[in-house]
């Protein structure tokens, strides 16, 4: 088990993190966030020519630079300390879910223009409660709730049953099909959109029981979006930290009272113990498919709830500058809430850990 | 095969051989017997200086040993506070005659060593001790009270810190005494603890002659050792922890709620899943840690993380396997395993400073926060009010 990183992860954590510095500074990041468009196009090009950001975990043979899950969280980890918006995390999650579908066609024929960053690729993954999608003869009927990118995708993966008694499949919706409706959301760094489909053509990807596969990918995006939130976690803790040592009351730094001090100290606790998690977890989606399962589920249930309390104390921390909407407080809190939900409630986790760890035999 | 190899399986092969079946906490004889063996065949004071009776090798050959180690549990918790505190202490500023009469009998395990800072007094401030050292021409006699000291009864010598000098602020009027335990000035009381049993002792000094050639580092400059000293003792307390034993494990309480039929209850499962968390994020914290030591980073004030969430978790596990047991856990025929944990847990948030010590620690020196402001820096020490105050009359 391999917990800390290697060279090449480190060196990939810089490239990425002074990059974005460079061409995805906050004012950036607030000025698509503000705008209509739900990702800065050219920004994206650049991420994937010239970074190779959608890429990473897909073979050389399809375009991609066949390389780990630990690799990715080293990326993922910057891109969620700078909030960046991207459809980057939308385009792994249907990476991953592609490649656990183990379906070589549609590998050969999807992986190319993902890796080059020239299909917006998205997985709308289910949560427990969603409506059910209807397969008939390779056409899709229902209504995605919420997919991440899911208005400007041009590759929607999602999951369908051919009758309430059959198991799961994973289909493929190619071009612009359906009717795609933005939702409000409270991270305007992360667009999601209702996605309504009505007979709608669509390509089926794997077996027709693709339970495992489905299964895997879920994991397998766990994993990823808890890399981003550890960075967002790291991220929020050192800005605070920094404030603290600089802002001044009652003649005194605030850093130096104990109630903020043990406050940071407790912070830095869940840091350490999330960036622990995490690198366990995508040590386990590369090396070892029988804990993955556990692994990701605890990465789930860890980091929801981490990066939710330090976004939020990281804001209070701050005081009235925090409730503003000028200070960058709320974007790490409201992207901390929308992450904390995106694959489902941390209950949904916790409920799967339990189901894992064998307390619901 | 390189020599570190070479080495480990020779480390390998001679514990197998000598450390098989031995208990964990044997008799004094046995440990000491022991000891002598394990110094005699190289293994005690891998990279201490050879001069004074260590090994002289360097940290590669300490953690190849402590790899082929790792499985076994050596009877030489005796002596822990003499390797891990005193002989590093004493190597670092002791004098080069007293590095020469106690480092090697120190490693041979003929001798025994305790440490004495904390006093009645001065708990979290041990700067703020008491006990007093004065001199009667040029031996020091040494008045006071210490609490708090692991192995007291067993040693033969320990490390203590008195005041000797009381004009000036607390942390510049400290000296270090290497002192004799069996001198008839010294009175070791076991201190009976809140699980009913004496893991520590208090000490009384009472007019104990010490002779000037036993201050460790400079007269009134023995607090920057002292710290030295408390820090090593926090990494070694939570990142040992792996190896301790819990009875309040999230597996234990597993097989327990299943034995009771408590899983199909959505509260037990809960807590379970509470409990898990806790104990994989500590747990991957100690062995992400251990794999950076291994790397060349060392934890330095990051210990203190550990140890604070060590003293959460031993706490915690007990409280959440009372819930799960219920009455049974408090009131028992067997050997009260919970009722035994829910004893120890506050003794694991206390020693080696308390939870709020520890976030100081991290605050200052891990995030590097602005220090409190310290209203007794700069007072002599004579002015301070010191431990627990009476009440003034009328207040």
């Amino acid at each position: 088990m391999r917990l800390i990183p290697t060279d090449e992860q480190k060196d990939l954590a810089t490239t990425v993190r002074s990059f974005l510095a460079s061409n995805a500074p906050m004012a950036k990041v607030r000025e698509t966030a503000e705008s209509p468009t739900s990702y800065d196009r050219p920004l994206w090009e650049r991420l994937s020519g010239e970074l190779g950001l959608p890429g990473l975990l897909i073979p050389e043979e399809h375009g991609g630079s066949g390389a780990g899950h630990a690799d990715l969280a080293a990326a993922l980890e910057e891109l969620g300390a700078a909030l960046t918006p991207s459809p980057l995390l939308a385009s792994i999650f249907a990476t991953n879910a592609l490649i656990a579908s183990n379906d070589d066609e549609a590998a050969k024929d999807l992986l190319p223009g993902i890796a080059a960053g020239t299909t917006i690729a998205t997985f709308s993954t289910p949560v427990p409660g969603d409506p059910t999608i209807h397969a008939a003869a390779d056409k899709l009927t229902g209504t995605l709730p919420r997919v991440l990118n899911g208005a400007d995708a041009d590759l929607i993966l999602c999951t369908a049953i051919a009758s309430d008694d059959s198991p799961p499949s994973l289909y493929a919706i190619e071009g612009t099909a359906g009717t795609r409706t933005p939702l409000t959301t409270l991270d305007l760094t992360r667009p999601q959109a209702r996605v309504e489909l009505d007979n709608v053509p669509a390509r089926r990807i794997g077996p027709e029981d693709a339970s495992e596969a489905i299964a895997r990918a879920l994991a397998l995006c766990s994993v990823a979006l808890a890399a981003e939130q550890l960075g967002g976690l790291r991220r929020c803790l050192d800005v605070i930290v920094e404030y603290a040592k600089l802002r001044v009351q009652f003649g005194r730094f605030v850093g130096s009272f104990q109630g903020v001090k043990h406050k940071l100290a407790d912070m830095h606790c869940t840091l350490e113990q999330a960036e622990s998690i995490v690198r366990y977890a995508a040590w386990a989606a590369d090396e070892d498919p029988a804990e993955l399962p556990v692994a990701a589920a605890l990465a789930q249930s860890y980091l929801g709830r981490a990066y939710f309390q330090v976004a939020k104390d990281h804001l209070l921390l701050h005081g009235g500058i925090g409730f503003t909407w000028e200070h960058d407080a709320h974007l790490y809190y409201k992207r901390a809430k929308t992450d904390e939900l995106l694959l489902g409630a941390p209950r949904h986790h916790r409920a799967r850990l339990a189901e894992h760890l064998g307390l619901l035999a | 095969m390189t020599d570190l190899d070479t080495y480990r399986d020779r480390a390998r092969s001679w514990l197998e051989e000598r450390a098989a079946g031995l208990r964990p906490d044997p008799g004094l004889a046995e440990a000491r017997a022991f000891m002598a063996e394990l110094y005699d065949a190289g293994y005690s004071g891998i990279t201490w200086p050879a001069e004074y009776g260590g090994q002289g090798l360097s940290a590669a050959e300490e953690r190849a040993f402590q790899q082929a180690s790792r499985d076994v549990v050596l009877p030489v918790g005796v002596f822990g506070i003499g390797l891990g505190m005193c002989g590093p202490t004493l190597l670092s500023i002791g004098t080069e005659e007293q590095k020469r009469r106690y480092v090697r009998p120190l490693l041979r395990g003929e001798e025994i060593w305790c440490q004495m800072f904390s006093e009645p007094g001065a708990g979290s401030d041990v700067a703020s001790l008491q006990t007093r050292a004065v001199l009667d021409g040029d031996t020091w006699v040494i008045n006071g009270q210490k609490v708090w000291t692991s192995v007291a009864r067993q040693a033969d010598f320990g490390l203590l810190i008195a005041r000797t000098d009381a004009e000036v602020p607390k942390h510049q009027g400290i000296t270090m005494f290497v002192v004799d335990m069996h001198d008839p000035g010294v009175t070791v009381r076991p201190l009976r603890d809140m699980t009913g049993e004496s893991h520590f002792n208090e000490i009384f000094f009472d007019d104990v002659r010490v002779a000037p050639d036993q201050v460790v580092g400079e007269v009134n400059g023995g607090w920057s050792a002292a710290v030295t000293t408390l820090l090593h003792e926090r990494v070694s307390i939570g990142m040992g922890a792996a190896r301790t034993e819990r009875p309040a494990s999230f597996a234990a309480l597993k097989t327990a709620a299943a034995a009771r039929g408590l899983l199909a209850d959505p509260a037990v499962r809960d807590r379970l899943i509470d409990l898990y968390l806790q104990e994989r994020a500590f747990d991957l914290l100690n062995a992400r840690m251990s794999q950076e030591v291994k790397a060349g980073i060392m934890p330095g004030a990051r210990g203190s993380v550990s140890k604070l969430l060590l003293a959460d978790l031993t706490l915690d596990s007990a409280d959440a396997a009372s819930e799960i047991l219920g009455p049974d856990a408090v009131a028992f025929s067997d050997e009260g395993k919970i009722a035994r944990a829910l004893s120890w847990g506050p003794g694991m948030a206390l020693g080696g400073g308390t939870n709020e010590i520890m976030k100081n620690i991290i605050g200052d020196r891990v995030l590097g926060l602005p220090r409190e402001p310290q209203v007794d820096r700069a007072v002599p020490f004579k002015d301070l009010k010191v431990g627990t105050q009476a009440k003034e009359a009328g207040a």
